[in-house]
């Protein structure tokens, strides 16, 4: 019904160009003194705005609140001696009941007042898109002619299609602002829930993380620990390894990209490098269960050690795989914008290539290089399908790469992975941890953007 | 300058002496070793890409054949009725066609045995074809149906027949019994010369000699070879017929009880296979007999088993069984969220990058938009998976696993890849195209609309591209919205039905267990990397072809 109502929507807008356009038409053949302010487009796409946009923004936000509206209904409609004596959990788990009955979901034999609710619920929503319906249409094309009379020879169309697009661009530039509002308050919202149950002390501090146990005791608060400590260090534990890894061949590639090789070279090399970083997670994540992991561990079998076959040494050479072409197209930025009479006076004192890069090129990008570390460390702090794949899920406080331990990242999709509902510790502890990663990320690449924009000032 | 250097008492320099040599030969190597490091990281870089795609590939390819056993199915008038061929009993009708093949095997259990080869989905691949051409019943129609997973795996050489029957670390402790020298062959049999004390503690009062407890003498007296060894497997090396020997031993001379002897005991069936004919195997326990080895192999001697090309892999919906698994419903579903994507990203991507480049003042609130584009750009695709299941899952109600919100979210993460796409497109577009539009009378929005944009349009589309290449291969955000349901067919398809899409497909096959679903999923990837190559491709293409240089 919803698509339909959208394409009757649309043919109303593409019938209000017409119908200004035509009138507008109609001026310009009628007074020939060419005393018409606007093309004639100008005034069909002003009624064609007038009539889509204000009716689209009403479907919108109908559908925004019609649920809750229809459910806050349905609940007060329900007989007091039905609702009396619920918790919220309760409560919502007969309106989903009635829901799914009203879907015409019915499993066990449900009882007459979910059965008669379920029957309102049906016949209030089939009013409520109607209404939406008759009331969207309406203001379509009731905006469409209010708009359409206005037109007149000296109407200054093209202004207020001008006014109105530019209107529509600063809303689309607002997105990014309402994007990141959205990110923090809905998880600081479900993270102070999280804390009405769990307390901020244990979260932070605690040493023990054993989520799974609040979902099977089936009670809130009870049981299950919260210490997110070993979470924490396993997620250090990975980007260390990862920055291992790739750090030192970032960094070295960098330098002979930019300082020894020649641009045949590079222009082969280049490109190759960008493909690791163009390769989506879940396969590099593949590629560590079904490759990396067992070579490791044969290869501990070999050395009489064992290797556990989602180590944190798997997931992290992986995840510094992927993060090579990072540091390394980072590395390369910085070195390119150290500027030539440096080279130049280097090489003019009689210092070899080595020397110039090792005693005045890397001190000299180093701001830049430590950036874009800094940006890799984010990103493998962040960085979720790898270690999902790759690495544990058990909560261990060790710092042995050799055994599996587990992250933030894993953390959260484990959690969430078919399990919705928000009012257990277990699900919110997700989103708590989301924030902080998210708080984390942020300040990292805060500092990651500043030192390079400062150093890049330096030179320019 | 001449004067000057003459003027001064020379402190010479001499280039030409051993330690100045030596220094300028020390100093370039330096120099050699850091290039030399340079190129061992490319290298490695390199072969890791290698390593990457070679694992890839060598997991995947089989994959893209599917093992077939062709079927000669009557299609009994009498079984299967015209008007209702969905209600017909399939399984029978294919397993009957199947079983002609086997005339001898009568037997129940063997019978299921047998069936076993056969893919489970043979019943509804011939079902559909029998209501795709209802016109063929009555006729005996020949119909390739795919075979089970451990057959197809069988045939295209990836599983073995036998595997070894001990791990490495049993075969370590074999190693050091043999470094030993105390394993021989007596008689055709392998035997462990060991040492033990016939303990008299160990024989009881009454019964005597016949009911000692040998076993436990052996135990003692072995163990003395592996005293470190903290695993017990050890044990597993001799026979269980081993206390026999040794009671024979002791029964023929009862003077033996209360002596350290020396007794060859006889080796189990494993150790003894390995001591004689250097392996020991045994049937890979993915089979349940070594005659499902004959039948399949008189299915290949008559020329029934084909490998065609596995058209299923892009046309069959998600399966629990991996050789019937394909990636139709993940494809429908991934490109039914980048439309929703680009709808919502590009438009909007676009005016954004318009305004702020264009337009925007320079104030704080255009300060504050770029701040947040530049970090949304860093945020974890996690995060955004985290708001898109709170805001528009939890908040809003929009349904679960479905595309439309798959779409938003990954609109949402594309968004600034686009902006700044843009941004670097309008800027390219010189001023004078700008300053001779605005002197013929343009206004500002028609200077945009009809010039910068049109000439900007190939490097927008170009990042654009990019952006949705970049959000083919998210998986956490999907994950976290639940585009990760199992969805066993493709009827419904919709922007609001639920949907997989491709790389959660790849994850939820990396899941499973079965060992076909290795292939499958090494397959998925190359599938999901050949769409990115392409979109890859197009945008180079578009960027070379189009984008002018000012």
């Amino acid at each position: 019904m919803l698509s339909y109502l959208l394409l009757a929507l649309l043919a109303v807008t593409i019938a209000a160009y017409f119908a200004g356009y035509s009138k507008a038409r109609a001026f310009a053949t009628g007074a020939s003194d060419g005393s018409q302010h606007s093309l004639s487009g100008y005034h069909g796409a002003y009624v064609a705005a007038w009539a889509g946009i204000p009716s689209f923004l009403l479907v919108l936000l109908w559908l925004l609140f019609q649920g809750p509206v229809v459910d806050s209904l349905l609940v007060s409609s329900l007989p007091p001696d039905r609702v009396e004596g619920l918790d919220v959990g309760q409560l919502n788990l007969l309106v989903s009941e009635i829901k799914s009955v009203a879907k015409g979901n019915i499993f066990s034999e449900p009882d007459a007042v979910v059965l008669a609710a379920a029957e309102r619920y049906n016949a209030w929503n089939a009013i409520a898109n109607w209404a939406m319906v008759a009331c969207a249409l309406a203001l379509a094309v009731g905006a469409l002619f209010i708009a359409r009379s206005k037109l007149a020879p000296r109407f200054r169309a093209r202004n207020q299609v001008e006014r109105i697009t530019s209107a529509l661009m600063i809303v689309c530039s607002l997105i990014a602002i309402f994007t990141t509002i959205g990110i923090v308050v809905s998880l600081l919202y479900e993270t102070l829930r999280f804390f009405s149950m769990v307390s901020p002390l244990q979260f932070f501090f605690g040493l023990n993380w054993e989520p799974q146990i609040a979902m099977r005791e089936d009670q809130v608060t009870s049981g299950g620990a919260f210490g997110a400590i070993p979470v924490y260090v396993g997620t250090l534990l990975i980007a260390f390894i990862a920055m291992l890894v790739a750090t030192p061949i970032g960094l070295f590639s960098a330098v002979y990209l930019t300082e020894y090789a020649s641009d045949g070279v590079r222009a082969v090399v280049k490109p190759l490098l960008e493909i690791l970083a163009g390769i989506p997670t879940v396969v590099y994540g593949f590629f560590a269960v079904l490759t990396v992991a067992p070579a490791m561990r044969q290869f501990g079998e070999l050395l009489g050690f064992s290797i556990a076959p989602n180590s944190a040494l798997a997931a992290g050479a992986v995840m510094g795989i992927m993060l090579i072409p990072f540091i390394s197209s980072l590395s390369d930025d910085a070195l390119a914008a150290v500027p030539q009479s440096l080279r130049d006076g280097s090489y003019g004192l009689g210092a070899t290539k080595g020397e110039t890069i090792t005693k005045v090129l890397l001190p000299a990008a180093l701001p830049g290089i430590m950036g874009g570390i800094l940006l890799a460390v984010s990103r493998a702090i962040g960085e979720t399908m790898i270690v999902v794949m790759a690495a544990g899920i058990i909560a261990a406080l060790t710092l042995n790469p050799f055994e599996p331990v587990t992250t933030v990242t894993v953390q959260i999709v484990t959690l969430l992975i078919g399990d919705t509902e928000f009012d257990n510790p277990k699900t919110l502890a997700a989103f708590a941890l989301g924030l902080v990663l998210f708080l984390v990320t942020l300040c990292l690449n805060v500092i990651a953007l500043s030192i390079v924009r400062k150093y890049r000032e330096q030179y320019d | 300058m001449t004067d000057i250097s003459q003027a001064q008492p020379s402190i010479t320099h001499d280039w030409s002496s051993s330690t100045a040599r030596r220094r300028v030969r020390r100093r370039y190597g330096a120099d050699r070793r850091l290039q030399l490091y340079g190129l061992a990281a490319i290298g490695t870089a390199m072969a890791l890409l290698g390593i990457l795609f070679t694992s890839l590939i060598y997991a995947g390819y089989a994959a893209f054949t599917t093992t077939k056993v062709e079927l000669g199915v009557f299609l009994d008038p009498e079984k299967i009725d015209k008007d209702n061929i969905r209600a017909a009993n399939f399984r029978k009708i294919v397993r009957d066609a199947f079983f002609s093949y086997f005339p001898e095997v009568q037997n129940r259990t063997e019978k299921r045995n047998l069936s076993k080869i056969l893919s489970s989905g043979a019943d509804y691949i011939v079902r559909d074809y029998v209501v795709r051409n209802p016109d063929k019943i009555g006729e005996l129609v020949k119909i390739s149906v795919p075979v089970s997973d451990p057959f197809d795996q069988l045939y295209k050489g990836i599983i073995p027949r036998e595997i070894d029957a001990l791990s490495y670390d049993r075969i370590a402790l074999y190693r050091q019994l043999e470094s030993r020298g105390v394993l021989s062959v007596v008689d055709g049999v392998g035997v462990a010369k060991t040492t033990l004390f016939v303990d008299p503690a160990q024989v009881p009062e009454e019964g005597g000699v016949e009911a000692a407890d040998f076993q436990r003498m052996i135990d003692e007296g072995f163990r003395s070879f592996f005293l470190a060894e903290p695993s017990r497997s050890f044990y597993e090396i001799l026979s269980r017929n081993a206390a026999e020997t040794l009671r024979n031993k002791v029964v023929a001379d009862p003077s033996l009880v209360g002596k350290t002897i020396e007794i060859n005991l006889p080796l189990s069936s494993n150790y003894d296979n390995l001591l004689q004919k250097g392996e020991a195997k045994i049937r890979n326990p993915r089979f349940r007999s070594d005659k499902e080895f004959a039948w399949f192999d008189s299915l290949i001697q008559r020329g029934l088993i084909s490998t065609p090309f596995t058209w299923e892999l892009f046309f069959n919906a998600d399966s629990r069984f991996p050789e019937l698994a394909g990636l139709a419903g993940a494809l429908s579903g991934s490109f039914l969220a980048l439309l929703v994507c680009f709808l919502l990203s590009f438009p909007i991507g676009i005016a954004t990058a318009t305004y702020l480049e264009e337009f925007a003042p320079k104030n704080r609130i255009t300060d504050l938009i770029e701040v947040n584009i530049n970090n949304l750009a860093a945020v974890p695709s996690v995060v955004f998976g985290l708001l898109g299941l709170a805001l528009f899952l939890n908040t809003f109600g929009m349904p679960r696993s479905a595309p439309l919100v798959g779409g938003m979210v990954l609109a949402l993460m594309t968004l600034p890849t686009i902006i700044v796409a843009t941004r670097a497109a309008l800027k390219s577009v010189p001023p004078s195209i700008r300053e001779a539009a605005l002197g013929v009378g343009a206004s500002k929005h028609q200077v945009m609309l009809h010039h910068v944009l049109p000439l900007a349009m190939p490097g927008i589309l170009t990042g654009t591209i990019i952006g949705l290449a970049q959000a083919l291969g998210e998986t956490a955000p999907l994950l976290l919205i639940g585009m990760n349901a199992f969805i066993p067919s493709v009827d419904n398809v919709g922007l609001t039905q639920p949907a997989m899409a491709l790389p959660t497909q790849i994850f939820s096959w990396a899941d499973s267990p079965e060992r076909g679903f290795v292939s499958r999923t090494s397959a998925a990837i190359l599938v999901l990397l050949g769409f990115l190559v392409l979109m890859n491709l197009l945008a180079v293409y578009l960027r070379r072809r189009f984008e002018k240089k000012w």
